[in-house]
Formats: C-alpha cells, sequence, structure tokens
C-alpha cells in the first residue's frame, strides 16, 4: 500500500473544492438548512413536551450524527463518481494504483469532507440553538467510529453497485440513508416500530449507536452501552470486510469481461 | 535500437463469449523500436492494448514488460509503462498543473515538481500551467496528454490514436516529440493510428491484425511492395477487405 498514491486519489478531490469553491456552498448550504429546519421544529415541539424533555437535544443530536453518516457514504461514493464523470477512470486504473489505495483514497476524501460538515454542524447548532454536541463526552467518538465504518461500507457496496451496473446506478445511493433512517431509530427508539421491523433494526450497525446515545441523552431506556458498542462495532466491521470482498469481486468480474476498461459515464 | 525486448506477448487470447477478439497473437518490441499495430476497426488493437495496460484480464497467455510477468507484477511493471489515448482524456476540472501532479504521485515521480517544470516547458505548456484542462484545444489537451504519458519516463509507451482529430500541423508536433523521445531514452513505443503516412513516417516496424489475429508484419517501407501493393495505405484496405488472402 503506497501512501503517495493513496494521497493522490484524496489531493485529486481536495483539487475540485480548491477550483470551484461552488462545491463548498453546496456542502454548507445543507448543513444550514438541516440544522435550522430541524431545529425550529424541535424547538416548536419543546412546547408540547413536558419540561424534563428537551426535543432540541434529541432530535439535534441525532441529525447532526446521522448527518455525519451520510455525508461519509455519499463522500465515497461521489468522490468514485467524479473519476467516471471525468472520464478518469482508465487512467488511474492503468497507472499503479491499486484498488484498495483507491478505496482508502475515496475514503479519507470523505472522511474530511464529514468532519468538516460535522463541525461546522456542532458550531451552528450551538450558535443557534445552544445545543452542544459533544455535552454528553468523550463517549461519543467511540459511537462514531462505528457510524464512520458502517457509512463507509456502505459507500463501498454503492461503489461496487455503479462499478458493477454503470453510473445510471448512482440513484440509488441517494436514498440509503434516508431508507436506512427509518430502521436505525434515530429520531425514535426502536422500540416505537412493530416487531417484524426491530428484528431488521437489529442488524444496523447504526440502531445500536442511536439507541445508546438517546438513553444518555435522559430518555427512559435501559442501556448497556458496552454491549450496545460491541454489538455495534463488531456488526460494522462484519459490514465492512463483506462490502470491500464484493467491491473487489465486482472489480475483477470487470477486468475478466472488459467493463473495466469500456467504463465511461454513458455505460 | 537495441536488442533487449521490453515487450513480449505470447499466445495472448481474448474470448467475449462467443467472440475471438483476439487470438492467439504473439509479438515483441525492442528497446528503441516503434512498432504500428494496425488493422480495421474490431481487429482487435485496443483490446490488445487494454491487456498490456492491465485493465483487461487475458483468457489465455503471457505479457512480459522487461522481462518480467504483468499478470503477477501488474503495480511494479505499471511504473514503466504508460499510455495516451483520443478516449482517455485527463480531468477537465483539474488544472494542468494538478493532472501531472496527481499522475506524477500515482507513477512514484522522484523530484515531481522539477518535472512537471521540464514538461510544461517541453510541450509548451508552461502559459497554461493554471488553465483548467477542459478548456484546453485538442492540440493542447494532446499535448498534455502526451505530457502525462511520458511523466514517468517510462520504457514502453502505448498510444492509441494518439493524433485522432488533430491538424496535421499539430500532428506533426506530436508525432516529432514521441520520436525525439524514444531517441532520448530507448523506450519502445506500441502505436496505433489509421493514418497510414503517419505510420510509415514513425514506425520502425508495422504488425497488421484482423479478426483479432496477426496477419502480418514488416518493415512499413518495404512491406507493400512485397504484397504488391502501392503503398501502407493499399496494403492496410486489402487486409481490411480480404483478411484471408493474408492468412497464414
Amino acid at each position: 500500500m503506497s501512501l503517495t498514491r493513496i494521497y493522490a486519489v484524496f489531493i485529486r478531490q481536495i483539487f475540485l473544492f480548491k477550483g470551484n469553491p461552488v462545491r463548498l456552498v453546496a456542502v454548507f448550504l445543507w448543513i444550514f438548512i438541516d440544522i435550522i429546519l430541524w431545529g425550529f421544529i424541535s424547538k416548536y415541539l419543546s412546547t408540547f413536551g413536558a419540561a424534563t424533555f428537551s426535543f432540541v437535544n434529541a432530535v439535534l443530536g441525532a441529525i447532526i450524527l446521522w448527518d455525519f453518516l451520510g455525508r461519509i457514504q455519499q463522500g465515497v461514493m461521489t468522490a468514485f463518481l467524479e473519476d467516471i464523470w471525468s472520464q478518469n477512470f482508465i487512467n488511474f486504473f492503468t497507472s499503479p494504483l491499486k484498488i484498495k489505495e483507491y478505496v482508502v483514497g475515496l475514503v479519507a476524501t470523505s472522511l474530511a469532507t464529514g468532519l468538516v460538515g460535522f463541525l461546522a454542524m456542532a458550531v451552528l447548532a450551538g450558535l443557534a440553538f445552544g445545543y452542544n454536541v459533544f455535552k454528553i463526552g468523550l463517549i461519543i467518538l467511540p459511537f462514531m467510529l462505528i457510524l464512520f465504518i458502517f457509512a463507509v461500507a456502505m459507500g463501498i457496496f454503492m461503489t461496487a453497485i455503479i462499478l458493477r451496473f454503470g453510473p445510471s446506478a448512482e440513484w440509488l445511493g441517494w436514498p440509503i440513508p434516508f431508507a436506512m433512517s427509518v430502521f436505525a431509530g434515530v429520531f425514535y427508539p426502536i422500540s416505537t416500530l412493530p416487531g417484524a421491523l426491530q428484528i431488521l433494526s437489529k442488524i444496523i450497525p447504526a440502531s445500536y449507536v442511536f439507541e445508546s446515545l438517546r438513553g444518555l441523552g435522559g430518555t427512559t431506556l435501559n442501556l448497556n452501552l458496552l454491549t450496545n458498542f460491541f454489538v455495534g462495532f463488531i456488526l460494522a466491521v462484519f459490514y465492512l470486510v463483506i462490502m470491500y470482498i464484493f467491491l473487489i469481486m465486482i472489480y475483477r468480474r470487470n477486468l475478466k469481461n472488459g467493463q473495466l476498461s469500456r467504463f465511461s459515464a454513458e455505460s | 535500437m537495441s536488442e533487449k525486448i521490453v515487450l513480449k506477448v505470447s499466445n495472448l487470447a481474448k474470448q467475449y463469449q462467443e467472440l475471438r477478439a483476439v487470438d492467439n497473437i504473439s509479438f515483441s518490441i525492442k528497446a528503441g523500436e516503434i512498432v504500428g499495430l494496425l488493422g480495421p476497426n474490431g481487429a482487435g488493437k485496443t483490446t490488445t492494448i487494454n491487456m498490456i495496460l492491465g485493465i483487461l484480464e487475458p483468457s489465455a497467455g503471457l505479457i512480459e514488460i522487461s522481462g518480467k510477468d504483468l499478470k503477477n507484477n501488474r503495480c511494479q511493471v505499471s511504473r514503466q509503462i504508460n499510455f495516451s489515448a483520443v478516449y482517455a482524456q485527463l480531468p477537465g476540472n483539474l488544472t494542468v498543473r494538478q493532472n501531472l501532479y496527481i499522475f506524477g504521485l500515482l507513477y512514484g515521480v522522484r523530484n515531481l515538481k522539477a518535472r512537471i517544470d521540464f514538461l510544461l516547458k517541453d510541450f509548451a505548456l508552461e502559459k497554461f500551467s493554471k488553465t483548467r484542462t477542459g478548456l484546453l484545444s485538442s492540440g493542447e489537451a494532446s499535448r498534455l496528454n502526451l505530457a502525462k504519458a511520458v511523466i514517468n519516463k517510462p520504457y514502453l509507451l502505448l498510444l492509441d490514436e494518439p493524433t485522432a482529430s488533430l491538424d496535421p500541423s499539430i500532428a506533426q508536433i506530436i508525432r516529432q516529440k514521441i520520436k525525439t523521445y524514444v531517441n532520448q531514452t530507448g523506450s519502445a513505443v506500441l502505436w496505433t493510428s489509421h493514418n497510414m503516412a503517419e505510420i510509415t513516417d514513425v514506425c520502425d516496424r508495422v504488425i497488421f491484425m484482423s479478426h483479432g489475429r496477426i496477419l502480418l508484419s514488416g518493415d512499413p517501407k518495404t512491406l507493400p511492395a512485397e504484397h504488391d501493393k502501392k503503398d501502407l495505405e493499399e496494403l492496410f484496405i486489402a487486409v481490411a477487405r480480404e483478411p484471408l488472402s493474408f492468412d497464414k
């Protein structure tokens, strides 16, 4: 594994932001809209709730962490799509670049944009609504690690799907975080879901994160933080390994059938 | 021209279900040699180049570059080769310098800044250094593609129609650049083109392909006469229309 080649993949994406500041505006605009919209909705809902429960705390915290996950997943996917849209794929894969270096480069890019987005959301939530995402302490960091690993796994899955079916399959990648949020218990406890859907929640690593952090926020959930962390972490790593193997299988298939050499934005 | 073999292709084949795109071909290229790979559309030229580039897995056969098997040494071998093709433009949303920087990193070029400065000057791209690649004219983009193709001083340069769609003046400049590069470095070049005058001018040897097979090979200046044809273009047309008459 060459750090220089990983850096090349990473810096290629950073150059895109540097060369076109409109891309940065797009990143921060959605952050602004999310925080302001959900902040005011939570504030309004708080007027109906019990004095002991803060909707702002429950919803804004969830929005910030869920956006972090979505940003990482879509960051991996869009960085990959950039290479397809600019027809750079063939140039990259005729160079000494290895597929694993390419994937690490994409993940590094999405981590950078995901962290910038997370910090921007945290600052904005603090300034606009007095919400401090770090008030629950450093315990948030290991749970963010689970979200990061799971998001990377989903990003790699989408990369594999696009590599298999062509860029027209990208539409599948955009609603994944929204669809997943239904079962991950982002905005409500898993117990709210019907029994059958709760089973689905059990295999989504993010559900362990939100159940745990919601508990720390002061609801009535019984917590076993350590168990939740380990189950969520092991599931996330499991998905990461499976999705990476899936990507490598698709890559090798494309090497054999010629799809890699013919891959283009029109595929 | 050295006797050292840079590229050796042995019994190479590519099968797509019913279609035999490349059918058991063998050839080699020596250091300092420019070889033209010719043939009608669908003859198997680009398939052959893609296999040598490592982005298409052969169904059978062996590709060796500087004595190393490509299949088992792809990363190491890829450092010694590079390519330019009309269908593989560099990202248009990056500047000329940024593109060279990224590919310099990928190919592990030492003293990268100095190498980029040299290439910008050598390919008359200095004033476009901060220009987005997508804004370049065809000629400027071709010069940039070629600059990228030699950034790692490759032993083997694969050029798939490098002068297609260029005006005669720019095409001549590109040809001259490649010839100069080969003379200075002793690299080997595999060149595909449909411009027979260009091939006659540049190549030391040509290989004619049709239906995935090698039908003829030889000196582009003497080969047409050996087959009672006026020039390389007439020979090309004959190979394209009557491949069976050349089949060994």
